[in-house]
């Protein structure tokens, strides 16, 4: 693909990381408001599609270092499990850092919200979901090189 | 049957990518209609759960009123949207790989499997 | 002579699939529903969130929530083996 024009260039790049602050205040905020961590994680993946379409192909694998996806995959699924794990001696998944509502706003909480686990799963799952789609459209974008020996037809939008 | 109207508009929708699947002779219009589907089915499972008069079922926004609609519904619908999600990915990335091998798109040429 | 006998049963499969979604229940009358409102009811008190659709996907549902993680790593690891290049042979 090739880059598109300047405009397009200059919208995307004003507000391109404006896109994952957007998407971090959805999945952290997952237990007050609507949302949560699915559907923060899919927000914060079109960071990655939307400077794939106005950079073009060659400049973002160039650029891009898919070791932080992969790390991020990794690092939400095990975590998950294992916040699963450390309710053992009760059942597999119990709540165990939840304190109850009177209690909690008699005596005030420090940095783990009183929902407990919940919030932290929160964040494991919309880590997991946002590395995951965002190799997912990698990995498409590089199939579609493999077997395309040269376009013969210009793309319209293009100034160079 | 007015009173019904969300029922309605989701029998209209599945059976409109139902025609689509059977009637079209592109792949990638078949995927679309697969996907218009999956959208049907879940608005379906939303719509089931309302309440007259009931509110979001979110203790910080509601306030005072103590009537909301039912809450398994929405969670259920979340995990078949990202399911219908991975679904949709397989397909295109499939779809990919028969235009390397055949060189088109069309159903009717595409009738024998070729080693 | 094809083309009206695809638009008849057309007619007819609509028919049955809008007759079918039409009489399930009525819209706005769920019925008794026991298992939602014991979570409405416990959900803030016992768990202290204030999101009621985040406390049952992630606390009384927890394990549709792992078997849906567990489709999306599935996905990616198919997709990822599918675009691989391979070593030319000499």
């Amino acid at each position: 693909m090739r880059p598109l024009s300047i405009v397009v260039r200059t919208g995307c790049d004003l507000f391109a990381w404006f896109l994952v602050i957007f998407g971090s205040t959805i999945i952290i905020h997952g237990d007050v408001t609507p949302g949560g961590g699915f559907q923060g994680g899919a927000i914060v993946a079109t960071f990655l599609s939307l400077l794939l379409v106005a950079y073009g192909g060659k400049k973002l694998l160039a650029w891009v270092n898919v070791g932080i996806f992969n790390g991020m995959l990794v690092f939400g699924l095990l975590a998950f499990f294992l916040l699963g794990f450390l309710g053992f001696p009760h059942s597999f998944f119990f709540n165990f850092l939840a304190v109850p509502h009177e209690i909690a706003q008699a005596t005030g909480h420090g940095v783990i919200p009183p929902s407990g686990t919940i919030a932290l799963m929160d964040i494991a799952v919309g880590l997991e979901v946002a590395g995951g789609l965002s190799l997912i459209v990698l990995s498409m974008f590089k199939g579609v090189r493999l077997f395309r020996e040269e376009h013969f037809e210009e793309e319209s939008g293009h100034d160079r | 049957m007015i009173g019904n109207a969300p029922f309605f508009v989701v029998g209209l929708l599945f059976l409109a990518g139902l025609v689509a699947i059977f009637m079209e002779k592109n792949l990638i219009k078949i995927a679309v209609a697969i996907s218009i589907i999956s959208s049907a089915v879940n608005l379906f499972l939303v719509a089931l759960g309302y309440r007259a008069g009931g509110t979001i079922p979110v203790h910080y926004l509601a306030g005072e009123e103590t009537l909301m609609v039912l809450p398994t519904p929405q969670a259920m619908t979340l995990t078949a949207i990202v399911i219908a999600l991975a679904t949709t990915a397989l397909l295109l990335s499939l779809i990919m790989l028969v235009y390397r091998l055949y060189g088109t798109l069309d159903v009717d040429e595409i009738r024998r499997l070729r080693g | 002579m094809k083309k009206t006998i695809f638009v008849v049963a057309a007619i007819l499969l609509g028919a049955f699939i809008i007759g079918a979604t039409d009489s399930v229940q009525p819209f706005g009358d769920p019925g008794k529903a026991p298992m939602d409102d014991y979570f409405l009811a416990n959900a803030l008190q016992h768990r202290s969130s204030e999101n009621v659709v985040t406390s049952i996907v992630f606390d009384y549902r927890g394990f549709d929530t792992i078997g849906e993680a567990a489709v999306l790593f599935t996905a990616l690891c198919a997709i990822t083996a599918f675009f691989r290049e391979g070593r030319k042979r000499p």
